[in-house]
């Protein structure tokens, strides 16, 4: 670890990472919530401040990087994602962040979530997800769901929307989750999950826009239904949810349902057990959406495969070792050359 | 051997054509490679179809490469072809207009078949009907002959027929008295794993020769002298090629590594593959999934302290247009490298044209200057890249470099330089050491050169942020402020124009002053030279210049341009050249223009040239 001009970087506090900017969010935005608990983790990662960078496209949540006191680079729309895998690629020892929201990372920036996400570099990719253009004022994007009356749409949107989630898995993320953004505990612990997974781990987080579409989450998320509305997933864990957890997810063949334990013949035995290791399974549980099912937020997928920044530089130091001696002027001049006078 | 008579020539222009099956371009580069071997000066244009696999025997399907090679300088691979060799009726079909009345023609006369007749549109067998008259015809069984030469090997008739271009490179090794040596080593090196196609490929060639020589028709030799080159080490080199080496050799004079983040497109796409074969020499290539991905990368790479370089050609630069505003803004110091194509859209991707011009210069959202450069000929590329890269870095600037596909596949003599004679590149990067107490102002600027502060990742104690929102003077921070942002426009612009600073003095050929000043830029160049060069021979005095710079011009360009009565300004477009220097500087030029995906023929500029002499005194 390098050392850091500001001490040792255990000694950081989330003030390390406050700057010396204005947040400019609406006042009630969920952006606040993310950037707080982002805040408060980043001192707990061992990692020290002058390697961390924070890269974004455009939107509202895109402006995150001005608000941290780290190297950070605010970009173009859809686009973060480039920058980030160049970065990489040149200097794999950062810890790089990409901020990115619906419309940024799945819309214009689609092309770049899939290929970034299946190259498996060591990236932290946040997805605010408040299902809503913000910063253009409130057009449909594409996580909105279908029907949903917005400015762009105004008889409904006729858009099937994405699941972000499903998206990762299906792009071969090798880490992926889900979290609230008001969830004080949840959230933090996912942050700090995904910043030690070695590899792209994508977090998808449910952020309200109070402004252009107060309380899209709310019908599970609200506080007085989230035991009964939500699952976290937890590993090696059956997947139990509930007020007094007796609800379960059950497997009939390869479809779930709900059950209740000790209803109907069903026993613990038959919940299905939680393996954030099988991305077919994590597909399956992706699928599980409001209303016949609890949304399910935590780790979804947890899986190791060699990052794209570690491949390249294998290459790098094989063609070296294998290139000898040979000098870079060996190279210009070549083996097929005649001499003039 | 018999003894044959021996006639001196100054130079000689061959154009292999046939199927793109037939392995024409191969065929060409070892005409070539032997040539400038023995020392002659060579030029090369290898023109092949946009379709890979267009249908055999097809006037789609007909790939060429032309040659010269010469006992004196050349600049181009020769206005008309003295030699066709055409290895199909739809070879001859598409390349006999080219040659020159009282040319060589040489046919494969066993690909004169119906049905190819048919394929190539003609009626009648072009061979038999009297129609070739005008040239000096050799019908040649060269697949017949090819294929009882590799027989005896156990080769296969399919096998056997691809032997014919080496029978054919033979034939002319023959009439031009050139050795077959260079070429069996490479035989040998190129096919070395498997034996048989060596003895069969060298057979034929072998064949080709003998064949000439028991053929009565060719008992002259005709020679062309060694070419006075200046003295060293030599090899061939295309534009893609040096432009790869030139990236190199920069990274390695910044001592950071290179990285080349590039999508496949025509006719960039070797520059790709060339840096992708060399990360023994620490080069790190990203194919991205876009050209907008392309670009990013390279942002980001250059953020991260890399020597940061992309290629495409004008589409490609078309998709990263919004990228490179952002470089511009962020001041980050990166090569974005356009090998033009015939355009817009789609266009002609195999043809060269130089009409991205407008595009590098002008083709940004809001006030987006950057520095533009546009390299010569085929080994030029290797110094352009080099001094894009000094300046980007130099200047915190992205850079763009123009190079066309007729240089980026064209080959000529390169003369090897001494990598020790080339100045390091100063990153200057920013520490909080070098900074000392002073508080740290990402946007604060050289006095000489108005580029920024640049400090890395990595860098402890001087985290900052960058973006593409409009910038304090100082901070760096998002600034709204009217005057700020007026302040902001007009310094990046004053950076670029200082760029201008620090180029070479302008080289003019021929007069000083006079009657007629001929201007080109990028790829023209060849065919400029050679046309003034070829009129002062005759006591005309005109003169010619060659610019690199683009966007700024050269300090001393109005001043040069103003000593000649008249400016010509040939280029392989509508006129951008010509539109930007009347802009620039309210002077009337003449524009000599062509957008037919080929490069210009000496003859058209000299034509062109000598009407304008003769208005001249007519006043
Ligand atoms: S528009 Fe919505 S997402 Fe954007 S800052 Fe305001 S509340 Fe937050």
């Amino acid at each position: 670890m390098n050392a850091s001009s500001d001490g040792a970087t255990a000694q950081l506090t989330r003030k390390d990472f406050v700057s010396d900017q204005e947040v400019r969010w609406c006042p009630g935005c969920g952006d606040y919530a993310i950037l707080a608990q982002i805040q408060k983790t980043l001192p707990s990662l061992g990692v020290p401040k002058e390697n961390l960078v924070v890269i974004s496209g455009i939107g509202c949540s895109s402006r995150f990087p001005y608000y941290v006191d780290t190297y950070g680079f605010h970009s173009i729309h859809g686009r973060a994602m480039t920058l980030a895998s160049g970065l990489k690629c040149v200097n794999k020892d950062l810890s790089v962040w990409v901020i990115t929201g619906d419309g940024d990372g799945l819309s214009i920036g689609g092309n770049h979530f899939l290929h970034t996400l299946r190259r498996n570099f060591d990236l932290n990719v946040v997805l605010f997800n408040n299902r809503i253009y913000g910063l253009t004022k409130g057009q449909a994007s594409p996580t909105s769901e279908q029907g949903k009356v917005t400015k762009s749409t105004p008889m409904g949107a006729i858009d099937h929307p994405i699941n972000p989630v499903r998206a990762a898995i299906a792009a071969e993320a090798t880490w992926v989750g889900r979290a609230l953004d008001n969830d004080t505990k949840h959230l933090p612990s996912m942050i700090e999950t995904m910043a030690h997974h070695k590899g792209i781990s994508f977090l998808e987080v449910f952020q309200n826009c109070n402004i252009f579409n107060n309380g899209a989450f709310l019908h599970f998320s609200d506080r007085k239904i989230r035991s009964e509305k939500m699952i976290y997933l937890q590993p090696g864990q059956p997947m139990l949810f509930g007020e007094n957890r007796d609800k379960g997810i059950v497997l009939d063949g390869l479809k779930p349902r709900v059950a209740t334990v000790g209803e109907g013949g069903v026993s613990l035995d038959d919940v299905l057990v939680y393996d954030a290791s099988d991305p077919s399974l994590a597909y399956l549980v992706s699928s599980l959406d409001y209303p016949d099912f609890p949304v399910p937020v935590g780790v979804f997928l947890d899986i190791e495969r060699e990052t794209y920044e570690d491949l390249l530089e294998d290459q790098v130091e094989k063609a070296e070792s294998k290139r000898g001696d040979m000098s870079l002027q060996d190279l210009v001049r070549g083996t097929n050359t005649w001499t003039v006078g | 051997m018999a003894q044959r008579d021996v006639q001196e020539l100054k130079s000689v222009t061959i154009r292999f054509a046939g199927d793109s099956g037939d392995g024409m371009q191969l065929t060409g580069n070892r005409f070539t490679d032997t040539a400038a071997l023995i020392g002659n000066d060579v030029a090369t244009f290898p023109d092949y179809p946009a379709e890979i696999r267009a249908p055999a025997g097809s006037l789609p399907g007909v790939s060429g490469f032309q040659v010269q090679f010469s006992s004196r300088d050349i600049y181009t691979p020769g206005d008309a072809p003295d030699v066709l060799v055409a290895m199909n009726p739809a070879a001859l079909q598409r390349n006999l207009k080219e040659l020159v009345p009282g040319g060589a023609l040489f046919v494969n006369e066993d690909a004169f078949t119906k049905s190819n007749l048919k394929l190539a549109g003609y009626e009648e067998n072009p061979l038999e009907d009297g129609s070739l008259t005008d040239y000096r015809l050799f019908k040649v069984p060269m697949s017949t002959i090819t294929l009882e030469t590799v027989k005896p090997l156990g080769m296969g008739k399919k096998e056997g027929e691809r032997c014919k271009n080496f029978f054919a490179l033979g034939l002319l090794y023959f009439v031009y008295d050139r050795p077959l040596e260079p070429t069996m080593e490479w035989i040998e090196g190129k096919f070395g794993k498997s034996p048989d196609l060596v003895e069969a490929n060298t057979a034929a060639l072998k064949a080709g020769y003998n064949y000439g020589d028991t053929i009565e028709a060719f008992q002259t030799a005709y020679k062309v002298d060694k070419a006075q080159l200046a003295p060293g080490t030599y090899r061939s080199m295309n534009g893609n090629l040096a432009t790869a080496y030139g990236m190199i050799v920069a990274a390695q004079k910044a001592g950071r590594p290179l990285f080349y983040g590039s999508y496949p497109i025509t006719p960039a796409s070797d520059i790709l593959h060339e840096l992708s074969r060399q990360r023994g020499f620490g080069v790190k290539t990203f194919q991205a999934e876009d050209e907008i991905a392309a670009m990013g990368s390279t942002i980001g790479a250059a953020f991260g302290g890399a020597i940061a370089v992309t290629g495409t050609s004008g589409p490609g630069v078309a998709l990263k247009s919004e990228a490179i505003g952002l470089a511009i803004m962020a001041e980050l110091p990166m090569v974005i490298v356009n090998v033009q194509r015939g355009g817009p859209s789609t266009g002609l991707p195999t043809k060269t044209e130089q009409a991205d011009l407008f595009q590098a210069v002008l083709g940004r959202n809001g006030e987006a200057p950057l520095p533009v450069l546009a390299s010569r000929s085929p080994d030029d590329c290797f110094d352009v890249a080099i001094e894009a890269v000094r300046m980007a870095v130099k200047y915190r600037t992205p850079v763009i470099m123009l190079s066309d596909g007729y240089i980026a596949n064209g080959a000529e003599p390169w003369l090897v330089p001494d990598l020790d004679t080339i100045e390091p590149i100063e990153m200057d990067f920013l520490t909080r050491e070098g900074l000392g107490d002073e508080p740290h102002l990402p946007y604060k600027r050289d006095e000489q050169t108005l580029a920024r502060n640049w400090a890395i990742p990595g860098e402890p104690g001087l985290e900052h942020r960058v973006g593409g929102l409009e910038k304090d003077y100082l901070t760096g921070n998002v600034s709204y402020d009217p005057e700020n942002h007026e302040r902001m426009i007009q310094v990046r612009a004053e950076k670029v124009q200082r760029v201008a600073q620090d180029y070479g003095p302008l080289q003019v050929q021929g007069p000083d002053s006079g009657p007629l000043l001929i201007l080109g830029w990028g790829s023209s160049y060849g065919a400029i030279t050679s046309a003034g060069e070829f009129m002062r021979e005759d006591g005309i005095p005109v003169a010619n210049l060659s610019i690199r710079h683009l966007f700024p011009f050269h300090r001393e360009l109005e001043a040069t341009m103003r000593r000649y009565d008249k400016v010509l300004v040939p280029e392989l477009n509508c006129g951008q050249l010509s539109h930007l220097l009347r802009a620039e500087y309210l002077i009337e030029v003449e524009s000599l223009t062509k957008v037919r995906g080929l490069p210009f023929k000496v003859v058209e500029i000299i034509e062109k040239s000598k009407q304008l002499l003769s208005t001249e005194k007519a006043v």
